[in-house]
């Protein structure tokens, strides 16, 4: 399949893999933001080709692991109500809150629907003129677009029984965060290709700036992790910290431009906190004032949901790539996609899940 | 969009409270996953304990009179009840036939219970109706006893179907997933994940369309053209499946679990048609835990493989047969896959559905 075998093609990713080993002099702690990037990883075990030097450590780039417990609790209050209709992306549905999660809900009654794209849900407002039709709305810069699209429509077709539970996250003030953690360890970041795709390289500049640390924008398939593996050696190894773009077939150095003129339009950058790492400033985005209409959080009373989590899970760790999944000692045991502790468990893009469903094996031997 | 100066963020420890033990059922007790194979192992096998059961093959092999008779039952829900390559009507024998097929047997009657919602358009129950008796009239099987049950409007979701079956096992055959030895070889008939992304492209919602055709078969004359190439009698092949739900996944995963054995398949040797991994690519699901409704895998000691395989290769139905896999003493349990840059991952059983990511 064209622009699919020839980024998997092994002979490429072990030419890839030995330049690496051979420019390898030191180690190198190196992150990939993305849980896509992480799952390419574990399904084809990258980390196996590369040196022992290398360290690759998973960033929060997991749109379900990041999205806040008192968010999936919203939602599964709101999906109670007979009046609504929740609509979700898939991997959603099984993130436990903090008593139950949305099939949980489904099965004792709540009209839960799956989606493939937010617009969908505009559609099924347009048919259920009286039903309450809620979009869980999170998600990175690469949601973003389209969910604003969706609030966009119901707020041109006059919609009045649609609304949005808002939890968007940003990239590049939780890099910042990571680099001003006083136990971070990254030295080189691979950045979410398909983020970049809509936001382009600019905001990667500053970073790169202040804290000199090497960012290479990179994509999903094995050669893409491989390349943008050796485009960072390279640079560490030579003492340089540039933002390069490996991802050059899907991202342009501007991004797609009326995609975040209507982010822009519908959305506007708000403090956020993120599961499993806590609050951070300015780095997520809520609807502006002239879709407040569209905003699930005002237009339903939903009350201080307050949470308490207990402390077993790493999952803090793991996102700030301090630890690997299986350093947890609730690991696999536990802690199982079937019983999740921690949100990482649940998606297929979370770290401890690309790690039980595809690495289990040598993680025990 | 930019953003603020550096700020020192407090990384805080959080994890949420584990979620009370099962007290409802969920959809994904239905998926042929884990959470189907823990309600099996905590409800049903403790009620009706018997060692017939315990065996739990896709059919139930029982002595009568000296004859083995296999038996089998299955419930049909799809939805749409039409779709690509077939409908709930000749679903309801292929299944049915195939799962008697599974445990070689020759299969000789059906029943057929439908359960209907109040309201059902009269049209389209002829139409199932004629479908199913076409699909068990090509497959040399009679239905010759049945069921009506009509529930209230709302009660049901247009229309389920049961169909049972009985069979029965020629002298000399003996296949269960509890049989796979090291050594021995994992065959595929064809190409995964056909039916269940023809269903998927069918669904509400989900915009694209595709050529993608379920492979609805029954399996039974596919299964006597390979049990023919078994010689002297002994028992080369060891177990037969058909992965449906939970895809060609679930089934090895139970295969080795049930044995005690490692399997090891090789990525490149899948056959996957171009439309179902372009369709799968997109929404983010792999092809091995998609189902399918006319494909077989059968566990064949090393000997015989390839003889196996030709049959199965002269056969419409086993056309695109490959060896995928080998059985291993090592990792018993497990299901390993060897992907094409020559790394090992493991291929896990699902605990419910598998859900499109977000992106």
């Amino acid at each position: 399949m064209k622009y699919l075998d020839e980024y998997r093609d092994h002979r490429i990713a072990w030419a890839l893999a030995a330049e690496i080993r051979q420019r390898t002099t030191r180690p190198w702690v190196l992150m990939e933001i993305c849980g896509g990037q992480t799952h390419t990883i574990m399904r084809y075990g990258i980390d196996e080709l590369l040196p022992r030097g290398i360290e690759l450590v998973h960033g929060p780039g997991c749109p379900v692991c990041v999205t806040p417990l008192e968010t999936v609790d919203k939602a599964i209050a709101l999906a109670l109500r007979p009046d609504v209709i929740l609509v979700s992306y898939g991997d959603m549905l099984r993130v436990p809150g903090s008593r139950s999660d949305l099939f949980r809900a489904k099965a004792q009654g709540a009209d839960v629907r799956i989606a493939y794209s937010p617009i969908e849900a505009v559609k099924i407002a347009g048919s259920n003129p009286d039903r309450k039709v809620v979009f869980l709305a999170i998600g990175f810069e690469t949601t973003a677009p389209a969910n604003a699209m969706a609030a966009w429509h119901a707020r041109h077709k006059g919609l009045s029984n649609f609304s949005m539970l808002v939890s968007h996250v940003l990239v590049p003030p939780a890099i910042r965060a990571l680099m001003v953690s006083q136990t971070n360890r990254v030295q080189g970041f691979i950045a979410p290709g398909h983020v970049c795709t809509v936001m382009g390289c600019t905001e990667y500049e500053s970073l790169v700036r202040d804290f000199r640390v090497p960012i290479v924008v990179g994509g999903f398939e094995p050669v893409d992790i491989l390349e943008a593996v050796l485009m960072l050696v390279r640079q560490l190894e030579a003492g340089e910290a540039k933002l390069e773009n490996q991802y050059v077939r899907s991202v342009s150095y501007q991004g797609n431009l009326p995609a975040q003129q209507l982010m822009a339009e519908v959305f506007e950058i708000a403090d956020q906190k993120w599961r499993g790492i806590g609050p951070i400033p300015q780095s997520g985005l809520r609807l502006r004032e002239e879709y407040a209409a569209f905003d699930a959080n005002r237009v339903f009373d939903l009350g201080e949901i307050t949470v308490d989590e207990p402390a077993e899970c790493i999952s803090a760790q793991v996102l700030q790539g301090l630890k690997k999944p299986t350093d947890c000692p609730a690991f696999g045991m536990r802690c199982t996609p079937e019983n999740p502790l921690g949100a990482p468990m649940v998606s297929s893009e979370g770290a401890c899940a690309a790690y039980y469903h595809y690495r289990r094996h040598s993680a025990a031997s | 969009m930019s953003t603020k100066s550096p700020v020192e963020v407090k990384f805080e420890l959080s994890c949420p409270t584990p979620l009370p033990a099962k007290d409802t059922i969920l959809l994904g007790h239905g998926s042929g996953g884990k959470l189907s194979a823990e309600l099996i192992r905590d409800v049903f096998l403790p009620a009706f304990r018997n060692p017939v059961l315990a065996r739990l093959d896709d059919q139930a092999i029982v002595n009568v009179n000296g004859q083995r008779l296999a038996i089998t039952t299955d419930s049909f829900v799809v939805k749409p009840r039409f779709f690509p390559g077939g409908d709930i009507g000749s679903l309801a024998v292929h299944g049915t036939i195939n799962d008697l097929a599974m445990g070689g047997a020759t299969p000789l009657f059906l029943s057929a219970a439908f359960i209907i919602e109040e309201g059902f358009a009269m049209d389209e129950l002829r139409l199932v109706v004629n479908s199913l008796r076409q699909a068990a009239a090509d497959a040399g099987v009679d239905v010759v006893t049945g069921d009506t049950k009509v529930v209230e409007k709302g009660k049901g979701d247009g229309l389920f179907i049961n169909t049972t079956g009985i069979g029965l096992v020629p002298e000399g055959v003996n296949l269960s997933a509890d049989r796979a030895c090291p050594g021995d070889k994992v065959l595929l008939s064809g190409s995964i994940g056909d039916h269940g992304i023809a269903i998927l492209a069918q669904r509400e919602g989900l915009e694209f369309e595709t050529l993608i055709q379920s492979d609805s078969a029954a399996l039974h004359t596919l299964v006597a053209a390979m049990l023919g190439v078994t010689s002297n009698g002994t028992p080369d092949i060891r177990c037969m499946r058909d992965p449906t739900r939970g895809g060609v996944s679930s089934t090895l995963n139970e295969i080795a679990e049930r044995s005690q054995v490692g399997i090891e398949l090789e990525e490149s040797s899948l056959p996957i048609h171009e439309e179902v991994r372009g369709a799968c690519e997109l929404l983010g699901l792999d092809p091995l835990y998609v189902a399918n409704e006319g494909k077989l895998i059968a566990i064949v000691a090393t000997e015989a493989a390839s003889a196996v395989l030709q049959a199965m290769r002269r056969h419409p139905l086993g056309a695109e047969a490959q060896i995928i896999g080998t059985v291993k003493k090592e990792n018993p349990g497990l299901v390993t896959m060897r992907t094409p840059l020559g790394t090992t991952r493991i291929v896990d059983m699902l605990a419910g559905d598998q859900l499109p990511r977000i992106c």
